[in-house]
């Protein structure tokens, strides 16, 4: 593993004055992260474009029965190296690759394709990966590096947790937008501007941010609750999933979303699992176990400042959160988001949800296990909490979707009373 | 609909107080309104829309004027067409199961279960435990849409379709997932000359099985069930077949009088709720302000700029022609051309110097022999003794069946004969694209032979009978649509997906309030679009070639054409005869066998032409196919429909004597003797990941002690077993026949049900990782969540690695340990080395008769086809005797498996992590190499990860300059249509051959 001929490396030279695109997938997180790639010296841009000709291009260049996510950042990739906005010379493309069963991890190598089927063979494609598949010499993800998306994983999920739970209720429309943005541009300023980050700033900046959520003036209303899981793309993404989020809200619904860092927790926890089922790499678990006890502490700093400081329910807590499908789904399934989805429903199900819309690309094979396949033993424990599947692709009008989202909604609404 | 024929449901009370109310459902073929005052209904409408959703609803509201003038108004709008109206108008909207669920809780409370099918939509309700709602997902057949294509396929209106399902005497099985697939289904029994009534009972019963097994997903209908919507209410024959496949008597099925109203009713208990009223004037202003509103869909360029443009166009493509000579006058040679396509009949007739002398166009009408006869006794008729007849040819569907009706003396397989026209029209054509009534064909041409051929195998949304289908249903005849659709200034963007997707479109533009014109255009760019990046996947006209020709039926309607050409930024080739041209090639064909004299039927003969056709089931082997017995004149049988030899009745086949490792491993299986039972027996299914480990399991455990039953090879009636249990319907069918096993297990009754997570397979050190595709790792998960029947049973689904004899050891002592007290860790770990052994040297036997093929072939100088794909393909259930098929055709069958071994490509341009992915590129790259070796891949329809290996697959292939063919293979599997695939394969080989010495 790690070497691959044939592909174009992104050279130390090609660092100096490439521009790396990359598409976004939650636009707090994803602002930061670029600000952190940038503060090294990489010059990112993450794509938040938007609209159908994306997909047109996704459709143009990739296998069509490929999941959507795969031809939505692809597209968007393509379609950005033909705005003219940048110089195709001096530009690199930037995936992240995890190396599971799924064949997510295929994404590279179907990007690098498409890049040649769209003539643009010279443009070296990166492969953002923990896995070691392969390795660029002009990109190295280097401990501080990987120090500080941490917290920029960790400041999303906090804004992105306060901003869902005031944005149904805040009397001055768009106030909770406005200050969950405002704090990522500054947070983004921040985490690439300080030289050393200081845990006790991070900190304080956790209670800054419950605080300016908790001063936005808010009705009483009593609205339902409604979780989102699924792929993570799609489950995430607003133009993977026809901006769900927003949709919910002006349906008179909270909408619930699960963290970003569940899902790394979830691939380190699995090196962790591997080693106890498999019997392999057992180096590997011994440092994952590590780093998995590392971001639990993290996470439990962050739920606290929430539960300290204010009345909003903080994201689940994953070393509670693993325990839950116990019973229902064994932790070796681990391809796409695996147990985790499964999980998740569980935990949403505490936060009290009244119903569960579970996103994912059409075909997606993962969630035909640890989605649809455990709906049924879900609702047996929990008869109260209404789940639908909602397949996304290319083909699928919102209309159709709506409709089965609005099934679910009158249900959820009619036993919420 | 005949209102008259509309149900009594004026002595239905429903509890909404002293109101006037009125419930609107607009669904997505039918809008219904209930007028309800002081709890009686007093008035009510049922009438097809026909799209104009807004218009309808002004002409119902005239309807009640003079009922409701001069009251106050409890308004309430449900149904998908209707969301985007009450949006618009202020009113409110409930959601249309929803609202069904509230009112049977009031009408008929003890009710279980809720069925309701509509135009395009088909939902359940549990009422029992807790209550469940769902809708048919993305991709879903088994509804009044789906009968509605299949009552135009069978040429009968809905009626007859139902009149005639009454009189079956057995029912053809007709894939229930999409209309595609059904279509694939009926059109060959059709052009077999199979019994109408049967396969009408086979299309009623595919609505069954769809609804069970795609929207109960793993519930069990029963109790008492109610069944709601248009097309149950018409169909008595549906109604027949969903009580007769639920087991129902007559106290537990119920088909309400009101079925058809009951969303407007729900809608009305809604309305009653509400606190607002309006009175008549102020609804009615409200409705008609919300007519033109425009918003949300998405709008392409029009198809012409001005009125010049499409003059030149129209210019442009008349000089694609065919000279014609007028049959009366001419005398001479002549030569029949007969296309008997999906559809379609098409027949020519040429002179010696290729002009026109007949053509002849026309829909088959379910029986293609009888088309043909009444033109041969025309064309026979016009050529009187001046013209005569040298030769024939025929080709498409209906070909052999027409081959032996009418003795024609050759058959030419499709692909060929829409190359050899094309070649006439353009002789240095290096691609050519034929869209047809319902498939779409593509190949390119590389030094003058066939290259790839392409067929559209998941989706049929790209072609005229769907064009045609949409225009009838929105009351248009298929000209005019398309002339309207020429003139559209804004046409809708409709996506490239599936009918049943683009309906939802369609649903969606006319919600935002474009015209027939928009949505003809739209239509027209889908066909392309899909044809494009659906079928060919092409990324750029320069792709696709230099000198295209276009052909067949539908690129007679110059709105595609026109699209197309748009699309691709280039210019391209119609013939005028665009939708003659695989007759036109078949007559070409026919010139160029030279023969003296045709062997086609004579004049006399046809006189007393009698044409019967019996089904029947073949007894040869576990395939039971199902045969028609075609009897011409009352002499000459003719049998189809089956998969193999066998069922010719031909008494010694040859066949079983060419080696076909697909057999050879299937015969292995079988033979895996039960063994001892000293511990208990254990159960295994023979599905997925146990194709390829059975022998390893199986010697471990009966080396343990244990009796180890499998539940055998799957097919059609294994499936039905365990298909209430299935929770996901976009699942491969490999995985959806795990339920089939489970249950053949459970009947015989073992202690135990094994099944492992494999999350690894076996490392054989081909890729960078060793992964089985989650379906096959992790299946365990969902059985053991989905099927209450398993609780019955010890299933063990234990993680384990099959990597390390160790871990193994671990994982097999501590699963048994805690039954088997006596059972020592050294037992296991002995156990388990033999099984090691028992898999190498299964392994060796699978290579040793691999090379035994390979040798057989060359002494005998035939082809051999690797018949590539996943281990479970060899399954008779899931390859539907494919392998039986390439061996008539005169192939030698091996596995990807049995030569994975000799060779990898140098270069894998996609991560290799799969074991069974790796064994593909290694079959390809061995195939690469040997002149006498061609690759055709079997993937399951579903396949995610089959969407990452057939392009790479593909490009090895084509690195070596091989021909790639891809065959996709679901529940049922047209044989039909892979016929032609190997066929052009075959043909294309030999053209090769020759050109090349």
């Amino acid at each position: 593993m790690g070497k691959k001929e044939g592909i174009v490396l992104f050279t130390k030279k090609m660092k100096k004055d490439y521009t790396i695109l990359a598409p976004t997938m939650l636009p707090l997180h994803f602002k930061m992260l670029e600000g952190v790639l940038n503060s090294f010296g990489y010059r990112t841009r993450i794509l938040e474009t938007s609209g159908k000709h994306i997909i047109e291009k996704g459709l143009k260049y990739v296998h069509n029965d490929t999941c959507y996510p795969a031809l939505i950042v692809i597209g968007q990739l393509l379609d950005a190296l033909e705005s003219g906005k940048y110089d195709r010379d001096k530009t690199a493309l930037l995936l992240t690759q995890t190396g599971g069963g799924c064949r997510a991890s295929n994404y590279v190598s179907l990007l690098r394709k498409a890049i040649v089927k769209a003539g643009y063979e010279h443009i070296p494609v990166i492969s953002l990966n923990f896995a070691g598949l392969e390795r660029h010499p002009g990109f190295k993800l280097t401990v501080p590096i990987i120090y500080r998306m941490l917290y920029a994983i960790l400041y999303g999920d906090l804004l992105m947790t306060l901003k869902n739970q005031c944005r149904p209720y805040e009397i001055n429309k768009g106030e909770s937008d406005a200050l969950a943005n405002g704090w990522a541009v500054k947070l983004s300023e921040e985490l690439s501007r300080d030289n050393r980050i200081c845990y006790k700033k991070v900190k304080n900046n956790y209670i800054s941010i419950v605080r300016d959520f908790s001063k936005i003036p808010r009705n009483k209303d009593r609205k339902i609750k409604i979780g989102i899981v699924g792929e993570i793309y799609v489950k995430f993404s607003p133009i993977g999933n026809n901006n769900l989020e927003d949709f919910l809200i002006s349906e008179g619904v909270e909408p619930v979303v699960p963290s970003l860092l569940d899902f790394c927790l979830y691939c380190v926890y699995n090196g962790i699992v591997d080693a106890e089922l498999y019997g392999i790499r057992r180096t590997k678990a011994f440092f994952c176990n590590i780093l998995y006890k590392y971001l639990i502490r993290k996470q439990w700093d962050l739920i606290c400042s929430i539960t300290e400081n204010s009345d909003f329910r903080p994201m689940g807590f994953f070393e509670k959160t693993r325990t839950l499908p116990e019973g229902i789904i064994g932790l070796g399934t681990k391809m796409g988001e695996g147990w985790l989805l499964t999980a998740e429903m569980f935990e949403l199900a505490t936060q009290g949800v009244h119903g569960i819309i579970c996103t994912q690309p059409f075909g997606c094979l993962p969630n035909h296990i640890a989605g649809k396949g455990m709906m049924k033993p879900f609702q047996k424990r929990h008869p109260d909490v209404n789940i639908v599947a909602i397949d996304y692709d290319p083909g699928t009008s919102q209309i159709n979707q709506e409709n089965r989202i609005k099934l679910m909604l009158a249900d959820a609404k009619s036993r919420a009373g | 609909m005949d209102k008259s024929k509309l149900s009594n449901i004026t002595d239905i009370k429903l509890n909404t107080g002293l109101k006037s109310i009125l419930g609107v459902d607009i669904g997505s073929t039918t809008a219904k309104l209930i007028l309800v005052q002081n709890g009686e209904i007093t008035h009510k409408i049922y009438e097809r829309h026909f799209s104009q959703v807004r218009h309808k609803i002004r002409d119902m509201m005239l309807e009640i004027e003079p009922l409701v003038c001069n009251e106050q108004l409890y308004v309430a709008i449900s149904g998908s067409a209707g969301l985007g109206l009450a949006e618009d108008a202020g009113l409110p909207f409930v959601q249309e199961v929803f609202a069904t669920g509230e009112l049977i809780k009031q009408l008929q409370p003890d009710t279980s279960v809720v069925i309701e099918l509509g135009g395009e939509d088909a939902k359940i309700i549990f009422f029992e435990g807790c209550m469940e709602q769902r809708m048919n997902g993305a991709c879903a057949g088994g509804t009044g849409a789906f009968i509605d294509q299949m009552a135009t396929l069978m040429n009968m209106s809905i009626n007859e379709l139902d009149r005639l399902s009454l009189q079956s005497t057995k029912i053809y099985p007709i894939a229930s997932r999409c209309g595609v697939f059904a279509k694939s289904d009926i059109q060959p029994l059709l052009n077999q000359g199979a019994n109408k009534a049967d396969i009408a009972a086979g299309i009623f019963q595919a609505v069954v099985d769809q609804t069970i097994a795609g929207l109960a997903q793993g519930r069990r209908i029963e109790g008492k069930v109610m069944f709601l919507g248009g097309p149950i209410y018409y169909c008595k024959g549906l109604r027949k077949r969903f009580v007769e496949t639920l087991k129902l008597d007559d106290n537990n099925a119920l088909f309400p009088e009101y079925g058809l109203f009951s969303v407007a009713m729900g809608a009305a208990l809604f309305a009653s709720k509400q606190q607002n009223s309006l009175s008549y004037p102020e609804l009615t202003e409200r409705l008609e302000k919300c007519t033109c509103n425009r918003q949300n869909t998405v709008y392409l360029k029009p198809l012409f700029e001005n009125k010049e443009s499409f003059e030149k166009f129209r210019e442009r493509h008349q000089k694609a022609t065919v000279e014609w000579l007028d049959i009366k006058e001419y005398s001479g040679d002549a030569y029949l051309g007969i296309d008997c396509g999906s559809t379609t009949t098409k027949l020519v007739l040429i002179s010696g110097d290729k002009k026109l002398l007949y053509s002849y166009y026309s829909s088959n009408k379910g029986n293609p022999v009888d088309v043909v006869r009444e033109q041969l006794i025309r064309i026979y008729r016009l050529c009187d003794t001046r013209i005569k007849i040298k030769g024939s040819a025929v080709t498409g569907y209906g070909e052999d069946l027409i081959k032996h009706a009418f003795h024609i003396d050759a058959g030419i397989v499709e692909t060929m004969a829409h190359f050899t026209a094309a070649r006439h029209f353009k002789p240095d054509v290096d691609f050519i694209l034929d869209i047809g009534g319902q498939d779409i064909k593509c190949f390119k041409i590389h030094n003058g032979t066939i290259d790839s051929v392409m067929l559209n195998e998941a989706c049929s949304s790209g072609c005229g009978s769907f064009i045609e289908t949409f225009a009838k249903s929105m009351g248009y005849g298929v000209e005019e649509f398309s002339r309207l659709g020429l003139k559209s200034k804004t046409p809708v963007d409709l996506g490239t997906r599936c009918t049943v997707f683009m309906n939802s479109s369609v649903k969606q533009a006319q919600k935002d309030g474009a015209d027939i014109s928009d949505i003809s255009a739209g239509l027209s760019m889908s066909v392309v679009k899909n044809a494009l990046y659906k079928v060919i996947r092409a990324g750029s006209a320069h792709e696709l070639g230099e000198n295209i020709v276009v052909q067949g039926g539908t690129f007679l309607n110059d709105a595609v054409l026109r699209s197309f050409e748009l699309e691709l930024g280039i210019n391209v080739i119609r013939p005028q005869i665009a939708e003659l041209m695989g007759a036109y090639g078949a007559a070409l064909y026919a010139m160029s066998l030279g023969l003296q004299k045709s062997s086609i039927i004579s004049d006399n003969e046809l006189k007393n032409f009698t044409h019967s056709s019996v089904p029947a089931i073949c007894k040869g082997c576990g395939n039971k196919c199902h045969l028609t017995v075609n009897t011409f004149s009352g002499k000459d049988k003719y049998i189809s429909g089956n998969k193999c030899e066998k069922g010719l009745g031909k008494g010694n086949v040859r066949t079983e004597e060419i080696p076909n490792l697909h057999e050879f491993k299937r015969k292995r299986m079988k033979n895996l003797s039960e063994g001892d039972n000293i511990r208990g027996t254990i159960g295994m299914p023979l599905s997925l990941g146990m194709y390829e480990l059975a022998p390893f399991w199986h010697r471990i455990f009966t080396s343990l002690g244990f009796k180890v039953i499998f539940s055998g090879f799957s097919g059609r009636e294994l499936y039905t077993k365990g298909q209430d249990s299935i929770p996901s319907d976009t699942v491969c069918y490999p995985a959806k026949l795990m339920h089939g096993h489970i249950e053949t297990l459970l009947e015989k009754k073992t202690d135990y049900i094994f099944y492992p997570c494999l999350t690894y397979n076996f490392d054989e050190n081909m890729g960078d990782n060793h992964y089985n595709c989650p379906v096959v790792a992790y299946y365990s998960e969902v059985l053991n969540g989905n099927m209450e029947s398993l609780k019955n049973t010890r299933f063990l689904f234990p993680y384990l690695n099959i990597n390390s004899r160790r871990e193994l050891t671990n994982g097999i002592f501590s699963l048994l340990k805690p039954k088997h007290r006596d059972l020592t860790r050294k037992d296991v770990r002995e156990a388990i080395d033999k099984g090691y052994e028992e898999y190498r040297k299964w392994m060796a036997e699978l290579q040793q008769e691999g090379r035994r093929a390979i040798e057989y072939a060359r002494a005998n100088n035939k082809r051999i086809l690797i018949l590539a794909g996943r281990p479970y393909h060899i399954d008779p259930g899931i390859g539907h005797g494919i392998d039986k098929l390439a061996v008539s055709l005169g192939f030698v069958v091996i596995t990807e498996d049995s030569i994975s071994n000799v060779i990898r490509p140098e270069n894998v341009g996609v991560l290799n992590q799969w074991t069974y992915h790796a064994r593909l590129y290694n079959a390809a790259e061995y195939a690469g190499h040997h002149d006498d070796c061609e690759l055709v891949q079997l993937v399951s329809f579903g396949c995610g990860l089959d969407a990452i290996t057939s392009d790479e697959v593909r490009d090895i292939l084509e690195r070596h300059r091989k021909i790639y063919t891809q065959i996709k293979i679901d529940e049922i599997t047209n044989l039909g249509a892979v016929k032609i695939r190997l066929r052009s394969l075959l043909g294309a080989l030999e053209e090769r051959e020759r050109k090349d010495g």
